[in-house]
């Protein structure tokens, strides 16, 4: 990381504690900026944010591998979460599943090489009466067929201008 | 869209605003006698009694009281919490203001799931609103000195952090890992001070109380379960969304509303839950028969009851905060023994021996997630045995 890259993410560090505020309370708030802008949290993140909450980093560490939406290891611009519950399951998840590694050229837990997409799975998102469901960064999409795996793509890649490709892809 | 039959509740025409104007025309017990007397329990799935968690807040000592809404709705199966934050959200805040004006607290939390998270901008739209019309913020509708207002705080992908006391340690910064219990959040809760803890739907409902009354509320459910739940269905039937029904009603009676009458099981309560097989759907949803957060997951006759119990143990062995031994190495346990039974290895002897496993993990286990999660595993191998020992190996 660059001096002046490192300068930038201080400084809005020390932005988000003067929001959120300096106590242990804001750690969560100030981690999920930081995944929001950053894609991940970096161990110089981790440890500017530590100095900040006058905490250990490996407190900070703790907690960032807790949760399945914090993450150390750098993720994509988009972070697409298919629901893998028991609802979804039987609503042929399956099939998305595997026209999501297609369309992307990338199996789950994996991000392309050129950082824009990563796939995970998400347990359970809350749309267990119109599955296959998945989010995209904050936002759901429901009834998702392998048609609209194409479509979701697609929009994403619109959105940082991207030259859409005919067949989606690989 | 999700939301298809209402009932008593939420065709009730509850108005922003009403239910708390009454509370504030009552003493802070009054306005507790209210909710006892409804004999309304939690909704989240334990089913504490809502008025006695109340009392226990009031009657702590504590310079600052909180109440915090659990809208971390991670159930499987479950989604009724994300239409009353979507269609009722007024009434899911003043469910926390009348709290707060009960427990004698000024600040209100609700803690929502990271999944959930794109529905912060129209949340914060209703809290905007309601301090715009003096339903929030300073000397709430003229009331000296009744101060309170509500903050969102976001979850980031932790099913365990809808038991209580690992979403206070999730507010303080901390790995969602749960408390020991007691000392409960009545008294030791977020940062050390007495706390309440209520599911989004329960709030609902402790608005439409104090708006229509207790006797009102009592007249609907059963003598022990009383009111109406939201049921969020999904899964092997024609029409699955969210259902308002009066507590009582048979699973069979469901099955016949939501158009799943040719199931062979239905999974109630979750993951966490129980599988009821076609032969005990007389039986009834309530505290006193098959108690329910209000998940029902149906199955149809072509299901492989194997995959379902493999499908949740997969999301235990993922969830689960590994802090205790019984839930950190149990639910592997049993998953390999799914595997084993998939592949048709597992002999009766063995089985045996884990669903002793599945009953010492329900004794042992620190937390709910614990507790339960060798429920679904036990209860299916128990109804449909016969179905998953002595499988032909995979080819």
């Amino acid at each position: 990381m660059l001096a002046t890259e490192q300068q930038r993410l201080s400084a809005e560090i020390l932005e988000m504690a003067d929001r959120y505020g300096r106590d242990r309370c804001a750690l969560m708030p100030i981690l999920q900026t930081v995944q929001e802008r950053y894609h991940h949290i970096s161990d110089f993140a981790m440890q500017e944010v530590a100095n900040l909450l006058d905490i250990h980093p490996v407190e900070v560490y703790s907690v960032v591998t807790f949760y399945a939406f914090l993450k150390a290891e750098k993720l994509g611009k988009f972070v697409i979460r298919l629901c893998r519950t028991i609802s979804c399951d039987m609503q042929d998840k399956d099939r998305v599943a595997r026209q999501l590694e297609n369309d992307l050229g990338i199996t789950f837990g994996q991000t392309t090489p050129d950082g824009k997409f990563s796939l995970e799975w998400a347990n359970c998102v809350g749309m267990c009466d119109q599955g296959p469901a998945l989010l995209v960064n904050d936002q759901v999409f429901t009834k998702v067929d392998c048609h609209k795996v194409h479509e979701i793509l697609e929009g994403c890649r619109r959105s940082f201008g991207v030259h859409p490709t005919a067949k989606g892809g690989h | 869209m999700s939301l298809i039959k209402t009932g008593p509740i939420l065709s009730g025409g509850v108005a922003a605003g009403e239910g708390l104007k009454k509370a504030l025309g009552m003493t802070r017990s009054e306005i507790i006698t209210e909710i006892r007397e409804s004999g309304l329990k939690g909704r989240g799935g334990a089913g504490f009694p809502t008025g006695t968690k109340w009392n226990l807040a009031a009657a702590a000592r504590g310079e600052h009281k909180y109440v915090v809404c659990n809208a971390d709705e991670g159930e499987p199966g479950t989604f009724k919490d994300r239409v009353l934050l979507t269609d009722y959200a007024d009434l899911v805040f003043e469910g926390m203001t009348i709290a707060g004006r009960a427990v004698g607290s000024h600040v209100g939390i609700l803690y929502l799931r990271g999944e959930y998270r794109y529905l912060l901008g129209h949340l914060e739209a209703v809290l905007a609103k309601r301090r715009a019309d003096g339903l929030l913020g300073k000397g709430i509708q003229g009331k000296e000195g009744f101060d309170f207002d509500i903050e969102i705080r976001m979850g980031s992908g932790a099913y365990v952090c809808g038991e209580e006391t690992a979403l206070i340690e999730s507010l303080e910064g901390n790995r969602g890992e749960p408390r020991n219990r007691p000392p409960f959040p009545v008294d030791t809760g977020y940062l050390g001070n007495p706390t309440t803890v209520n599911n989004v739907e329960t709030l609902v409902l402790a608005t439409a109380i104090l708006a229509k009354g207790a006797p009102w509320f009592k007249a609907i459910g059963t003598d022990k379960s009383t009111g109406s739940k939201l049921f969020s269905v999904s899964g092997d039937c024609e029409r699955p969304g969210v259902y308002e029904f009066p507590m009582g009603l048979t699973i069979a009676e469901l099955l016949k509303e939501v158009g799943g009458e040719g199931a062979k099981a239905v999974q109630v309560g979750g993951a966490s839950g129980t599988c009821v097989p076609a032969s005990l759907f007389g039986q009834t949803l309530a505290f006193e028969g098959v108690p329910t957060g209000g998940s029902i997951i149906v199955f149809g006759p072509q299901r492989d009851m194997l995959h379902v119990a493999k499908n949740f143990m997969e999301f235990f062995v993922e969830e689960s905060c590994g802090q205790c031994t019984p839930c950190r190495y149990g639910n592997v346990a049993l998953l390999q023994g799914i595997e084993e039974l998939e592949g048709g290895r597992c002999s009766v002897a063995h089985l045996k021996e884990l669903m002793a496993l599945g009953e010492s993990m329900q004794l042992s286990s620190k937390c709910g997630l614990g507790q339960s999660s060798p429920n679904a595993f036990m209860s299916i191998i128990k109804h449909f045995s016969d179905e998953i020992l002595g499988r032909a190996l995979p080819a």
